[in-house]
């Protein structure tokens, strides 16, 4: 009987008087990944950082290879062979990716840096991953942030470590970069390292799990192989909803009209050909793999990253859009892939969250916004008591839900969503596409952009796909991921007929 | 093109340029003697200079410098003046309390949280409060043998010079070559990353801070042997404290940490040495030489701002851009 | 708009009370600690005609400090201000002389060059990114270097008694006080000014500026245009504080110097966080005080007149450490037990060190 090497006995947590984490144990096997899944607040994310040392358990016992464990500090994870690869990057961006590595343990010769080892190493580390197109030498900032996920795993990696857990690893990675990933992680298994693979997406977890573990509300709910649950089953175990409510159908009276949006030959220096329209009460999703311009075409309609070619029409009127400023005066909401760097004034209240946009770009309709800000943050159940409490301490659900709230605040008569239920539990998510909904029924044009093809497939009333800066052919609302992705890479698929499609 | 070969450049257009005005009034640019007094401008605030730039590589400031500066120059001058064996003791005394205001200054923005703007500009006041009381004028005396370290000169280029650079070269090796270096480039680009590296967050920034009150103290020093005696107001006269932060931003160094090269620093300091030289040499008006300072800063650093580091890769290049 | 004023400074006065039992509001306990101080060692000072000249007194410093708020808020510094005083200084000195006459012209001249100096320290920080601590630094010398050449370096022009009593002299026979000096009024009108200001959509957009700019820009907000505005105010503050300074400081062009350290100081003194993002008008005001509070302290208690910077110097140290600490510990007290992967350990500044990553809980 193979002994876990990584194991929690009835781990508890509290913060504040809440208990987050309550008698949890769970077993992870050398050579095994192990999928960890719950919705946000289900308590994952804080067993996963008790392990990396972040912090320490109120009770029960960590083992790690059999030796009992209290790490202190993350590094004390590292060193003993625990290895963590968070969801925020931590990396420095005027230095090197090796500096980044070995940052705080650099190897020296005769007391000095030896920056040429350093630089051997980690080539040697991407070499054993098969990663050849990141160079040790160059600045963080200068990389793309896929390569710099990858960065972040390779550091993690570098520890030589015995266990690893990902938080989310996935997130940013385009398909064939999700590939690598699992390639790496066959061959860590191969070695007998042990994988703690935190995901929402669950997909990936049925592909490449070999056990789960699935929390609820801190509470250990099921636990076993792989194949010993369906999806399905777990969604209802992790929520308590059926998988069919998720995304709820067009409502009654919804009516696509007239086109709100158009593009004719947008480009720009990395979009191209972007022929686009979205009508009165439609969604149309944007599907397509990481890295293909999909976020820079919004960025481009929001006036962001602007389009040097081509001409944009708003309710059938040619309309110029060289900066955020004059598409919110047009009446056109982007809410962003990154609500924290780019959606929230962390240190700022909720209230005044929700005001930022109507204050910075329609100052004079202040006091009505004011007047309806608490009822539109209810209607969308903003879980919080008190309107002037910073949000930085909301979760990332409320936060997105106040994203929301911001932009609804404005009237807008085109809505673009960016990724818009990325790191939010599935109780938000479900708000967000109801909202969704309600917002086509009042026609309103809607365009999203996602990388979770159930997602795309589920809301959307049509469906185009971006791939290499390009849009190719608009799909119908029947189109399966399989079409989607072929379009996506632009690989040549065969059908089950085994013809060329 | 890194933001320190830019530096070079345009100190070399501002040599050129100032080579002929100084032409234009019949003196020469390369003379023996006008060099060595560009050098010699150099090395006050070369040295400054070079503190300065260790602190904001760390994400701080040091406003204290003028303060060390007199202070270093009085204990310096005070206790040197019987000759003989009180010259080292001057000069050690003098650098042991400069290392204990940066301890200072370094326990307070690390340990009490305070803004390096603050905490320098209180430790500073402190120190000048201390000047204010003690001294009434200047004070004690230089020997002959150590004045003449604030004037030999090898041809040119006087000895003090050379005494910063090599300075300026054993830190540009402690920023390359040695952990605390790269450690204290690190906590200035991101003390939280570095911390959960298992950095002490605390060591480079007070490192950092010792390092720059200690230059200030040599600065001082050097002053007192060109003076011959100590001064508390020889810091505050020079307006060192934000003509160092210039010199190091006008070296491309950013003030928001993690960035940056003392070489840089260097070309800082020799742009405002070859400035000064060549307007009194011209007759420019005293006064006006702050004006060309002010647009000199705010030019340089606008054309570094020009440069921005593009992380997106361009699928569609513009035709003619 | 009166009502509006009248509202938002009801607000204000309500929510200073509040404040000040708040531990966070450090600078109103010190700042009620000195003024009981002093009123024990000099009981005369709490006499109203004595009290309202040390309102006087303050008045420039507070009106500086009160400018620098809306620069320091949306994350930027000024530090030219010093420099603009002594150019207004001097420009008031000699263009108007002995003809009083010229007083209405010449102010608005002063206003002019103010509102010129904020612009440019605005656009060029703003459009040409250069980090305004540098703008404003070039500004200072400048500045400085101009009204130095122009002067020779020494006191010059002799501006009209009728001018100068902007500055020293009030309304006469005014109850309670005696004399109502015209400083004093100056400054209440431009604190109710910069409380309205601050609560304007215009104010709280600046302030979520200095939080996160990115932000701002992706909602729509004119950000460049709204920081500029912050320099033109902070430079208007300065040219006002000029003018009251012209009263009994002497037309010298060393007036002035020094003052963006002071108000910078006092401001961080009332709460206002440096590199953006909070504070308010109100906790800078009160820095201005506490800060001329404590000289006055010292004065009072016969301390040497050559300690005064010493002890000035631990007193800063000690009020913001003291505040720096006591919002730490309420950051972690207030961690919302809802969300704890966010408030503690690791990230307790609440933003993670790269903008690039993915969203996460």
């Amino acid at each position: 009987m193979v002994d876990a090497i990584l194991r929690a006995d009835a781990v508890s947590k509290s913060f504040s008087g809440v208990e987050v984490l309550s008698e949890v144990s769970i077993a992870l096997m050398p050579g095994s990944v192990h999928g960890l899944v719950g919705e946000n607040g289900a308590g994952k994310s804080t067993l996963m950082k008790i392990f990396a040392g972040v912090y320490r358990a109120d009770r029960g016992s960590v083992w790690l290879d059999g030796k009992h464990i209290d790490f202190g500090h993350p590094l004390e994870a590292m060193k003993a062979g625990l290895a963590t690869v968070f969801q925020e990057f931590n990396l420095l961006p005027d230095r090197t990716v090796a500096e980044n590595i070995y940052l705080g343990r650099e190897p020296q010769k005769f007391g000095f840096v030896n920056s040429k080892k350093m630089v051997a190493d980690t080539g040697a580390v991407m070499a054993e991953l098969g990663i050849d197109f990141i160079s040790p030498s160059s600045r963080v900032s200068s990389l793309s942030v896929a390569e710099q996920q990858i960065v972040e795993i390779i550091k993690a990696l570098s520890f030589d470590a015995r266990v690893i857990s990902m938080d989310e690893p996935t997130a940013a990675l385009a398909d064939h970069e999700v590939q690598l990933l699992q390639s790496v992680i066959a061959r860590l298994k191969s070695r007998g390292v042990g994988i703690l693979y935190v995901s929402h997406r669950l997909n990936e977890v049925f592909d490449i799990c070999d056990a789960v573990s699935v929390l609820k509300d801190g509470k250990l709910v099921w636990d076993g192989l792989i194949e010993e649950i369906t999806q399905p089953e777990m969604v209802r175990l992790m929520v308590g909803r059926p998988i069919d409510a998720f995304f709820p159908p067009v409502l009654e009276g919804t009516t696509i009209g007239q086109t709100r949006l158009e593009i004719f030959e947008g480009g720009n220096e990395f979009v191209d050909s972007i022929n686009l329209s979205v009508k009165s009460g439609e969604i149309v999703g944007i599907a397509g793999l990481q890295g293909a311009g999909r976020t820079e075409v919004v960025e481009a309609i929001f006036g962001a990253v602007p389009f040097s070619r081509g001409l944009i029409h708003i309710d059938g009127v040619e309309t110029s859009i060289r900066n955020p400023r004059q598409a919110v005066k047009a009446g056109i909401a982007l809410v962003t892939e990154d609500r924290k760097a780019q959606g929230l004034a962390l240190e700022q209240s909720i209230l005044d969250n929700a005001l930022l946009t109507v204050r910075g770009a329609h100052p004079s309709r202040t006091r009505g916004a004011r007047r309806d800000a608490p009822g539109v943050l209810s209607s969308l159940e903003v879980n919080s008591t008190n309107l002037g409490q910073e949000i930085q301490f909301l979760s990332g659900g409320n936060q997105q839900k106040v994203v929301l709230s911001k932009w609804l605040l404005t009237n807008p008569r085109i809505v673009i969503l960016d990724e818009p239920t990325r790191g939010i539990d599935v109780g938000a998510k479900v708000a967000v596409y109801t909202l969704m909904r309600e917002l086509a029924l009042k026609g309103v044009a809607i365009l999203m952009v996602s990388s979770e093809l159930p997602e795309v497939i589920g809301m959307s009333d049509r469906i185009v796909v971006m791939r290499e800066g390009r849009l190719q052919q608009g799909l119908g609302p029947q189109a399966d991921e399989a079409q989607i992705l072929t379009l996506a890479t632009g690989t040549i698929a065969l059908t089950a007929e085994g013809e060329k499609s | 093109m890194s933001s320190t070969s830019l530096v070079y450049i345009a100190l070399f257009v501002v040599v050129v340029i100032g080579a002929i005005l100084v032409g234009a009034e019949g003196r020469n640019f390369f003379s023996t003697g006008n060099l060595r007094d560009v050098f010699t401008g150099m090395s006050v605030l070369g040295l400054v200079g070079i503190g300065q730039t260790l602190v904001i590589l760390s994400r701080s400031l040091d406003l204290s410098v003028p303060y060390v500066m007199s202070l270093s120059s009085l204990i310096a001058a005070q206790t040197m003046s019987s000759g003989g064996a009180s010259i080292a003791v001057g000069v050690v005394l003098a650098l042991l309390f400069s290392a204990a205001v940066g301890l200072v200054n370094g326990l307070v923005v690390t340990k009490l949280r305070v803004h390096g703007f603050i905490a320098t500009l209180g430790v500073g006041l402190i120190i000048k409060g201390y000047l204010d009381t003690t001294y009434k004028g200047s004070a004690g005396s230089v020997p002959k043998e150590f004045q003449f370290i604030g004037s030999a000169a090898i041809g040119a280029v006087p000895v003090s010079t050379i005494g910063m650079l090599a300075l300026a070269a054993a830190v540009y090796f402690l920023l390359t070559k040695t952990r605390t270096g790269h450690h204290i480039y690190a906590v200035g680009g991101s003390a939280e990353v570095s911390r959960l590296s298992g950095l002490r967050t605390s060591s480079p920034v007070i490192i950092s801070h010792v390092l720059c009150s200690l230059s200030a103290g040599l600065a001082g020093i050097l002053l007192a042997s060109r003076l011959g005696v100590g001064s508390p107001t020889v810091g505050t006269q020079g307006g060192y404290d934000l003509l160092s932060i210039a010199a190091v931003v006008v070296g491309g160094t950013l003030l928001s940490g993690g960035h940056g090269s003392i070489w840089g620093t260097i070309g800082g300091v020799a742009i405002f040495a070859v400035l000064d030289s060549v307007m009194s040499a011209i007759q420019f008006n005293p006064f006006l030489k702050d004006v060309v300072r002010g647009l000199v800063i705010v030019v340089a650093v606008a054309i570094y701002s020009r440069r921005s580091s593009e992380t997106k890769r361009v699928r569609f290049p513009e035709k003619g851009k | 708009m009166m009502r509006e004023i009248r509202n938002s400074a009801g607000k204000s006065v309500a929510r200073s009370v509040a404040v000040i039992v708040d531990p966070r509001q450090a600078v109103f306990l010190v700042l009620i600690l000195l003024l009981a101080t002093i009123f024990f060692l000099n009981p005369g000072f709490a006499e109203p005609s004595q009290f309202i000249r040390f309102v006087q007194r303050v008045a420039p410093i507070a009106i500086l400090t009160m400018g620098q708020f809306f620069v320091l808020v949306s994350g930027e510094f000024d530090l030219s201000v010093g420099a603009l005083i002594a150019v207004q200084v001097v420009v008031a000195g000699n263009l108007i002389g002995q003809d009083e006459s010229k007083s209405i012209p010449v102010l608005i001249l002063m206003f002019f060059i103010g509102l010129v100096v904020g612009l440019v320290n605005g656009l060029v920080s703003s459009l040409l990114r250069v980090p305004s601590f540098v703008v404003t630094l070039g500004m200072m010398l400048v500045l400085l270097g101009g009204v130095y050449f122009v002067t020779g370096g020494s006191a010059s022009g002799n501006p009209a008694d009728g001018f100068r009593s902007i500055g020293r002299g009030g309304i006469e026979g005014f109850p309670i006080f005696g004399l109502m000096p015209w400083a004093v009024i100056v400054l209440i009108v431009c604190t109710l000014l910069a409380s309205y200001v601050s609560t304007r959509p215009f104010g709280k957009t600046l302030i979520a500026i200095g939080d996160n700019p990115e932000t701002q820009f992706y909602s729509g907000a004119r950000v460049w245009w709204t920081k500029t505005q912050a320099f033109m105010i902070s430079s208007t503050s300065a040219t006002v504080a000029g003018i009251l300074l012209v009263g009994y400081a002497g037309v010298h062009p060393s007036v002035g110097r020094g003052y963006e350290f002071i108000a910078i100081t006092a401001a961080v003194l009332g709460g206002v966080v440096l590199g953006g993002g909070r504070g308010w008008v109100l906790g800078a005001l009160a820095g201005a005080f506490t800060l001329e509070a404590l000289f006055t302290v010292l004065n009072f208690a016969d301390v040497p007149s050559t300690w005064r910077d010493s002890v000035q110097g631990i007193i800063i140290i000690a009020a913001v450490a003291y505040s720096a600490v006591s919002r730490n510990g309420i950051r972690r007290k207030g961690t919302n037990s809802a969300s704890p992967e966010i408030g503690e350990g690791a990230s307790a500044s609440g933003r993670s060190a790269q903008n690039t990553s993915p969203s996460h809980d």
